[in-house]
């Protein structure tokens, strides 16, 4: 009886523990995300705003021709941001959960540090590093692997550069959070058992740290998709992203509803990956409840 | 031809720090070889020098006559089962055991078949298909050493396999460990700190100590002639005399005088003359006690008189701590019948602990704070 009551007075503890940030999420994401939504089958006033009655209209325009294109661009950007991301992560993640003294405490502050700069001023920094007349190119050019034509700064690969450059961290710190938990004396029994030390690392270390991978994965891919300071500043016209159009279609055209189902269509290609990863993550939780059901030893 | 794993001055350090120093040793094909020893003695150096985590600075290890050294751990003859079990936490307890054929490239049928009459052997077919978070340790170290030995290695290493589990499932997988090892017939390189784990399945021992090995031998020559204080105070428990020789009584008996205790026979395990100083070893449970003076005492037993300081009841026998002049001698009484209708010794009993001269041991070397080690501190106080 006692633990009965305690259960229920445990579920009411956690009912009012989660409300104010359920509350948080209704009101600054869910609101505003079906507001938007509303707003994209509404008619477009020249005068900022939306008109009064329901239309398609934003929807069907984005069929424009240049709109594939961009979305194309939005999309493998943000792929291969996240690929070359997780390439450089698992490594150093490995490493940072291997070695045991003050040195991986140095490490974790020197992937921290760039977030006590603003934002904006390091990718102007980029801008700068990456300017015609500036430090990159004129070396570039010093070993010959660059000539005076040579555009480094407006294009795709100044965005997908500063685009990894800023999202690295974001997949460092969670493959980092994961392998601090796992045990490297598998790794051992792998070898042991024959596998090499690549093969180690990705039969073993890998499905080992599955997790954090999939938090870096969302940590990288989802943000990406949503770029728009990075792409504005040094991606130029040929650099553009879904992002960008959504903010000139807001600022420059006036047009919120076609900018609300633009931001609708960025929310479908964003909530794909995220939806996957919810649901394989879930058969993965089903397996895990009967952890708890393992063995005291 | 018996030496079938050789260790050859093998030598392991860190800084200044001998983990392993000039260590030599055989061990014949198909054996259980221990090695024994506390915790930071070199056993586990030496166990993953074996298995090719650790590089020895100098010296060889052969496998079969073959020098292994130098050679990464994946392609050694040899497999692990390691204390912590360190079963892959993604792979079922099939593909756990299946691992090591399946980087061998085995075919999908071959490494199916193995696995089955693996899992056969460790008595887990009904588990085959769970991770291994679903199963209990006991379960757990069954499938690391079905993980291990389906590779069939020239030798097997076992790393405090039953450190992490309670005393009654040791002491069961102790005996199915001895029934597969008389199955598969492969040599097993077994490391402990548990004495009575090492003697109860092993066909010899290596004790070790400080990096080196103290002594080797069949489990009950380790423990009836311990060649040194360590080796004796390490395995089970002991009383340690400190004397000297007074006289050689005929060739197999000397009388030596015992510190702050008496005057003793001794049986000459080796040769000694009047004047050497000597230190015996004698084990509680070759004493015996009892309550009423015994009869003349033939010049092949020691008696001496005493009081019985404390008592402890253990079950199966007796711990007795008798004060015999200015020093206290463990003893130990086998309770072979119904002690309620016994009346056994008990505090401030004056007592007799009588002993055959030829159950002591004369021990070659001895260290004092060895005797440490002891449940009874040679002296009081």
């Amino acid at each position: 009886m006692k633990k009965g009551r305690a259960n229920i007075a445990g579920n009411r503890l956690e009912w009012l523990l989660t409300l104010p940030s359920m509350g948080w999420l209704l009101f600054f994401f869910a609101v505003p995300t079906v507001l938007i939504l509303v707003m994209s089958f509404k008619p477009a006033n020249a005068y900022g705003g939306f008109g009064e009655g329901w239309t398609l209209k934003a929807w069907i325009d984005m069929g424009h021709p240049s709109y594939p294109l961009i979305v194309w661009r939005t999309i493998w950007l943000s792929l291969l941001t996240t690929i070359i991301c997780i390439g450089f992560a698992l490594p150093a993640g490995f490493l940072l959960g291997l070695i045991r003294s003050k040195w991986r405490n140095i490490l974790l502050l020197l992937v921290i540090v760039p977030f006590w700069t603003n934002f904006l001023i390091r990718v102007f920094a980029w801008k700068v590093l990456l300017h015609p007349l500036g430090y990159l190119k004129r070396a570039l050019m010093l070993v010959g692997l660059a000539s005076d034509e040579t555009l480094l700064l407006y294009n795709e690969w100044a965005v997908l550069l500063v685009m990894v450059y800023t999202y690295l961290p974001f997949a460092i710190l969670p493959i980092y959070a994961a392998s601090e938990k796992f045990d490297y004396s598998l790794l051992d029994a792998a070898r042991d058992l024959g596998a090499s030390a690549s093969k180690a690392f990705w039969l073993v270390f890998v499905p080992g740290i599955q997790r954090g991978l999939m938090a870096a994965v969302a940590m990288v891919l989802i943000p990406a998709l949503g770029s728009y300071i990075i792409p504005d500043m040094v991606g130029g016209p040929s650099g553009e992203m879904i992002g960008n159009m959504i903010a000139r279609r807001v600022f420059n055209d006036r047009n919120w509803p076609h900018a609300a189902a633009l931001a609708g269509l960025l929310m479908i290609v964003t909530l794909a990956p995220v939806l996957v990863a919810f649901f394989t993550e879930k058969q993965h939780a089903a397996g895990a409840t009967r952890e708890g059901g393992g063995e005291a030893e | 031809m018996n030496e079938f794993l050789v260790f050859e001055g093998v030598t392991k350090r860190y800084g200044d720090f001998y983990a392993v120093r000039d260590v030599t040793f055989e061990v014949r094909q198909g054996e259980i070889f221990a090695l024994l020893g506390p915790s930071g003695c070199g056993k586990t150096t030496l166990l993953r020098m074996l298995a090719g985590f650790i590089e020895p600075d100098a010296g060889r290890i052969l496998v079969d006559g073959k020098d292994v050294t130098g050679i990464p751990p994946d392609k050694r003859p040899v497999n692990t089962v390691f204390q912590s079990y360190a079963l892959f936490p993604h792979l079922t307890i099939r593909d756990n055991i299946g691992f090591g054929l399946k980087m061998a490239r085995r075919g999908k049928a071959e490494i199916a078949a193995e696995v089955d009459r693996m899992l056969d052997l460790v008595d887990l077919v009904e588990h085959a298909d769970k991770k291994p978070d679903q199963i209990s340790g006991g379960q757990k170290q069954r499938v690391a050493i079905a993980r291990a030995l389906v590779n069939k290695p020239r030798v097997l290493l076992l790393d405090e396999p039953l450190a992490a589990l309670d005393l009654k499932l040791r002491q069961r997988l102790l005996v199915e460990l001895d029934e597969i090892h008389d199955e598969v017939g492969i040599t097993f390189l077994y490391v402990t700190h548990d004495q009575t784990e090492a003697m109860a399945i092993s066909d010899r021992i290596g004790v070790m100590n400080r990096g080196r090995v103290a002594q080797i031998g069949a489990p009950a020559e380790i423990y009836e002639s311990p060649v040194d204080s360590f080796v004796a105070a390490f395995i089970g428990d002991t009383n340690f005399l400190e004397g000297r020789v007074i006289e050689r009584l005929g060739d197999e008996y000397s009388l030596v005088a015992i510190e702050a205790m008496g005057e003793i026979r001794v049986y000459n395990d080796r040769e000694i003359s009047p004047g050497d100083e000597i230190h015996l070893s004698l084990r509680p449970e070759k004493l015996s006690i009892q309550t009423s003076a015994p009869a003349a005492t033939d010049e092949a037993r020691n008696a001496i008189e005493g009081t019985v300081e404390d008592v402890i009841y253990l079950g199966a026998l007796t711990r007795y701590w008798v004060r015999t002049g200015e020093r206290r001698l463990a003893v130990e009484r086998q309770h072979s019948r119904f002690l309620l209708d016994e009346k056994p010794p008990t505090w401030g009993d004056k007592v007799w602990v009588r002993w055959r001269a030829d159950d002591g041991y004369l021990l070659r070397d001895f260290a004092p704070e060895h005797a440490e080690m002891l449940s009874l501190p040679a002296e009081t106080e």
